[in-house]
């Protein structure tokens, strides 16, 4: 960012005499803001697309009184969590209590640290990026089970703990389906793993379609980080009929907010690492993003990778309207039995096929064959 | 404090992680503190009570869970342990290359027998 | 700043592991352990270690804790029976031995005490593959023997339970 800030010094006149750190500062202040409304209003409108996808798949109607067909709900719905009472049970944990959605909000939030919106769009481009996010997921667990636990619930204290072993039980399919994206790349850093997908290829040079074992991890991959992150069919912590929501059936107002807007941050972090681990992240098909002006390449590359990480949102909110909730012994079975033992067998395909074409795909060998 | 800023690295990306999640925490904070001045306080004993469905609660929410969390979580150290050595190994991968392919299958393979222990002892069943 | 920044989590990191010793609650302990391993994470980025910090907070904050908080959870007791430790006796040796600890590590660091010149790349994600894979590499298969052996117990523990 301090590569920007030098650019930035030197073609706006009115900076020279500020101080280069001033500037960089400010610079770091702005993304995170930018990042913070983008991540907000997200959410919010996921919220939203949410509902509506649920209207349509279920033949109703869906949210239509506030603004012109229901569009503005979400801001109702922001503005009613706020001068909503803040209601702490007289028996909870009263520190813990609080503190427990901060870990949950923060935890979400921080990953949006390092995904890849565009060729120079990423606000920390860490070197042990991929590795970052799952750190910051162990954030969640915990604020999940300190939710549960302070909450002095009995639903809470169960939901909060099935949500955590859910998350934990998920985490393991999810890390290793994400390596085969990791091996390509040889790099931690998202932003090496986007450009190694980028190239003459057009979408064939997506890990994606590699070969057929990459393609095979990337299902597991959704599935597993769909499960990670409770969406429905896996919202056992959830499961309104049986937990009356979980972990936090006694939050309300804003600290239910911060749950909630938590959620929908993640399900955009799922959908982002699945687009910039095999779906090509900003690349555009045939052509080089880095040779047009930067205000050009980067408005290209972000509304490419919005709208292939919007796509998968929608998917997600397909799959959840669509499939039956699983059973909790079905669901451990799932991450244990089928989905562990899967990944490993894939990981051993994928790393078997790079060592004997070596690190060649199926498209680029038949590049290769036409010349 | 001027010339204590200047001393500053801001190259280093991490610097903006910190700055990023400093400004997530204190607008989480500042919405929660919104709420408390905009939102009505009425004190009501069932309000501020625990909530079970509309009934007083007859047993304590200390309840005992299963132990089969407790295998859930071994089992999760054991594995994320095996994924924390898989991921410098998958940045090497190139470098390393048949060598380094063997050397990963038998850690994991060993890894793999524990997982089958756990599944055939029934560890991985949950009713 | 550099220095401030690793006085402060080393500050934090301190005080949080003197509260985890001395909180009365299991629970309050966890979190307060949390706090510790977190901020041990940001003294591994300030040294440009930025793989083992990352290592640090998936395996210890997010893997280990969450085993004692279910273990917590799993036992259970009510805040009114925790058991009130009196064992004076105990507590004077315990701040003896930290004593002499301090006293023991302020020895070495001065005996084998390096200027602190640039810093050296061994906590990257490449160094510490390249250490693992090569030069450690009995230590790094027999560590899954290891991991074998405390899962086979688990379950076995866990098992005679049920």
């Amino acid at each position: 960012m301090e590569a920007l800030a030098i650019s930035l010094v030197n073609a706006v006149p009115l900076l020279a005499g500020v101080p280069l750190w001033t500037v960089t500062l400010l610079l770091m202040v702005a993304v995170a803001a930018v990042i913070l409304v983008f991540a907000l209003t997200f959410e919010g409108v996921g919220s939203l697309v949410l509902r509506k996808v649920a209207g349509d798949i279920q033949a109703r109607i869906g949210p239509n009184r506030v603004g012109p067909n229901g569009m503005l709900q979400f801001l109702a719905d922001g503005v009613k969590l706020v001068l909503k009472e803040d209601i702490i049970p007289a028996n909870a944990d009263r520190l813990l209590f609080k503190l427990a959605p901060y870990f949950v909000f923060v935890g979400s939030f921080a990953a949006f640290v390092v995904v890849p919106f565009g060729v120079g769009l990423i606000a920390a481009d860490l070197n042990i990026g991929i590795y970052y996010v799952m750190a910051v997921t162990s954030l969640v667990v915990i604020g999940v089970l300190l939710a549960g636990w302070a909450s002095n619930n009995k639903w809470a204290l169960l939901g909060g703990m099935r949500a955590a072993a859910q998350i934990v039980s998920y985490e393991i399919p999810v890390g290793m389906a994400l390596i085969p994206a990791v091996l390509i790349a040889g790099s931690l850093s998202l932003q090496d793993i986007v450009r190694s997908q980028g190239g003459l290829l057009g979408i064939f040079g997506w890990n994606l379609f590699h070969n057929p074992f990459t393609f095979f991890s990337f299902f597991l991959y959704f599935t597993a980080a769909q499960a990670e992150t409770n969406q429905t069919p896996f919202d056992l912590p959830e499961a309104e009929s049986e937990l009356v929501s979980g972990y936090n059936v006694e939050y309300s107002g804003i600290r239910f907010g911060l749950f909630f807007l938590a959620e929908f941050g993640d399900m955009f972090i799922v959908a982002a690492l699945a687009t910039a681990c095999f779906l090509g992240g900003w690349n555009v098909p045939f052509f080089h993003v880095g040779t047009l002006p930067w205000i050009w390449g980067n408005l290209l590359s972000l509304g490419v990778f919005l709208t292939k990480a919007f796509a998968m949102v929608l998917i997600m909110m397909w799959v959840r309207w669509t499939l039956p909730r699983l059973r909790v012994d079905q669901l451990m079975r799932m991450s244990w039995k089928y989905l562990v033992p899967l990944t490993f067998v894939n990981l051993l395909g994928v790393s078997l096929w790079l060592l004997v074409f070596r690190g060649k795909g199926i498209p680029g060998m038949i590049a290769s064959l036409f010349g | 404090m001027a010339g204590f800023l200047a001393t500053v690295d801001f190259s280093n990306p991490y610097f903006a992680v910190l700055v990023l999640l400093v400004i997530a925490l204190a607008m989480s904070v500042g919405f929660v503190l919104l709420s408390q001045a905009l939102g009505p306080k009425r004190y009501d004993r069932i309000k501020y009570g625990v909530y079970e469905c509309g009934v007083d609660p007859i047993t304590p929410a200390a309840v005992r869970v299963s132990v089969k969390f407790y295998l859930v979580a071994i089992l999760f150290i054991l594995f994320d342990l095996e994924t924390t050595f898989l991921y410098p190994w998958a940045v090497l991968f190139r470098s390393l290359g048949w060598f380094g392919f063997i050397e990963m299958a038998v850690f994991v393979g060993i890894l793999l027998v524990g997982l089958v222990y756990a599944w055939k002892k029934g560890a991985l069943e949950w009713q | 700043m550099e220095t401030v920044l690793f006085i402060l989590f080393g500050a934090i990191a301190v005080c949080g592991a003197i509260m985890v010793v001395t909180r009365k609650h299991p629970m309050a302990s966890a979190l307060y352990l949390i706090l510790t391993l977190f901020a041990v994470a940001a003294l591994f980025v300030l040294r440009q270690a930025h793989f083992l910090a990352a290592i640090q907070v998936i395996i210890y904050a997010g893997a280990v804790v969450v085993l004692f908080i279910f273990v917590i959870m799993l036992i259970n007791v009510p805040e009114d029976r925790l058991p009130v430790e009196r064992a004076t006796t105990m507590r004077v040796l315990g701040v003896l031995a930290a004593g002499f600890f301090i006293l023991e590590s302020a020895v070495l660091a001065r005996r084998f005490w390096m200027p602190i010149g640039p810093v050296a790349e061994v906590g990257t994600v490449e160094a510490v593959g390249r250490a693992l894979f090569t030069d450690y590499l009995l230590a790094f298969e027999i560590t899954s023997v290891l991991l074998l052996a405390a899962v086979i117990g688990a379950i076995a523990l866990a098992k005679r339970k049920i």
